[in-house]
């Protein structure tokens, strides 16, 4: 039960580019055609379930307050965490380049369709970004941290899935000249998002949302939940999901 | 200008207008959209990509001959990590609220794109003082979109301006509240960010017509 909304919290409430903006770089970059947004997505994928687990473990063992009290008595006290930054992305360029090296060893079609996607990813945002949020939300065990790796990965494909669908739509519309491209985006991107919003209310039943509010304080900048514009956002989802299924068919 | 030549200062003016990272070059997003809210986290946020972005820009310019192009990524990340990690011990002792609304989004400065970005294309080819200034230049590009956002959005969305009340209070309907004005709470939310990006771009992009792309 606890996995399963981890999972769907990941996906469509938190999602990486719709409510934290994370990984718009490459988004915004890769989102042109679908089969390379496809691409990319999975890339993402396997890179956040491996380095999201591995950098739990660093936290755990390593770099949190008396952690390393593994180690013996008078380390019980160290606390590390300063080092996190510099841990967790070193983790992360290393274990893309090893997936790299290793996947281009062992199988040399998933190289060639996964392979030009890897060094972006270890600067995508969305990679460090779920190893953060992971820190910050204290995740429990390992295999929670595991699933929060892939279900995040899972809303980033996602989004950029449906962002490059529509984007190969757009391109027969009548789009006024200054906002083409990356305009456009932007406010489809804005559009989408405050659709996504809509799935806050799902795991509460709109509810226990002042509780959650309250714990995730810290966070409260970034997903602001008003449930006064409630009619708002339903219109707007009508219309975005409506535009997708039409693509995706 | 006797100590910045002419083509110096063009590395500082270029970003902020036609080359502008955020809106031409698409660098730096990700950051850039999630704290700007309120318009103190854009400056505060702005100050710490000018710190980052100058002396790393430097510190990579002065390195580019002995770093291996193999590792150079993480070498820069390294690099970046690391004054990151300054900037945010300095909020946590002297700005403890504000590093708890930008929470993560200070470690995100490492992979924020516009940094790898010039680092790629500008100091791994150029001299430090250059790179020095480029790096200056882009972060106040980036600062410039940041301010803009963060402006509209506190204005419009909570009435206030680096947290003094400009627009009147909107309890006791004093100033503009007084003509029936409501703050638009929905400025406040995410999805605006992107919004009021996507129409600085459309302004910027009708004013000057070589911008535009053909989808």
């Amino acid at each position: 039960m606890e996995h399963l909304e981890l999972f769907f919290k990941a996906i469509f409430i938190d999602n990486m580019v719709f409510a934290t903006f994370l990984g718009m770089c490459s988004y915004l970059a890769v989102s042109k055609k679908v089969s390379t947004a496809v691409g990319l997505g999975a890339a993402v994928i396997f890179v956040m379930a491996i380095t999201v687990p591995l950098n739990w473990l660093l936290d755990q063992y390593i770099l949190q307050e008396g952690a390393l009290s593994w180690l013996g008595e008078e380390y019980a006290t160290y606390d590390l965490s300063f080092l996190s930054f510099i841990m967790f992305i070193a983790t992360i360029a290393t274990m893309v380049q090893l997936v790299e090296i290793i996947v281009e060893k062992f199988s040399p079609d998933l190289y060639n369709s996964l392979g030009i996607f890897l060094p972006l990813i270890a600067v995508n945002c969305a990679i460090l970004g779920g190893s953060l949020f992971m820190q910050s939300r204290e995740i429990e065990s390992l295999d929670l941290a595991f699933n929060y790796g892939v279900s995040s990965g899972i809303g980033f494909f996602l989004a950029i899935l449906a962002i490059a669908a529509i984007r190969e739509k757009i391109r027969y519309s009548n789009v006024p000249a200054p906002l083409r491209g990356l305009g456009i985006t932007f406010i489809i991107t804005g559009l989408m998002a405050i659709g996504f919003m809509s799935f806050g209310g799902m795991l509460t039943g709109g509810e226990e949302e002042v509780a959650i509010e309250e714990t995730a304080s810290i966070e409260t900048s970034v997903i602001v939940e008003k449930p006064t514009i409630e009619a708002e956002i339903i219109k707007v989802v009508d219309s975005v999901s409506v535009d997708e299924l039409e693509i995706k068919e | 200008m006797g100590l910045l030549s002419k083509k110096d200062l063009k590395l500082i003016t270029d970003p902020l207008a036609d080359n502008n990272p955020i809106t031409i070059q698409v660098l730096g997003i990700c950051s850039a959209l999630a704290i700007t809210a309120e318009l103190k986290a854009s400056i505060v946020m702005s100050v710490a990509v000018l710190f980052v972005m100058g002396l790393g820009n430097l510190t990579i310019s002065l390195m580019r001959n002995i770093i291996p192009p193999k590792i150079r990524i993480i070498v820069q990340l390294i690099v970046v990590a690391t004054l990151v990690i300054i900037v945010d011990l300095v909020l946590k002792a002297f700005a403890y609220e504000l590093s708890k609304t930008l929470s993560v989004f200070v470690g995100l400065i490492i992979t924020n794109c516009i940094i790898m970005g010039r680092f790629e294309a500008f100091a791994l080819a150029n001299g430090p003082i250059r790179s020095f200034i480029d790096g200056v230049g882009n972060a106040l590009g980036y600062a410039l979109i940041l301010i803009i956002v963060g402006f509209f959005r506190e204005l419009l969305g909570s009435g206030t301006l680096l947290g003094f009340k400009v627009l009147g209070d909107p309890i006791e309907k004093t100033g503009v509240y007084a003509f029936g004005y409501e703050n638009n709470g929905f400025m406040l939310l995410a999805p605006m960010a992107l919004i009021t990006v996507g129409i600085i771009i459309w302004i910027q992009r009708s004013r000057n017509e070589a911008l535009i792309e053909d989808n």
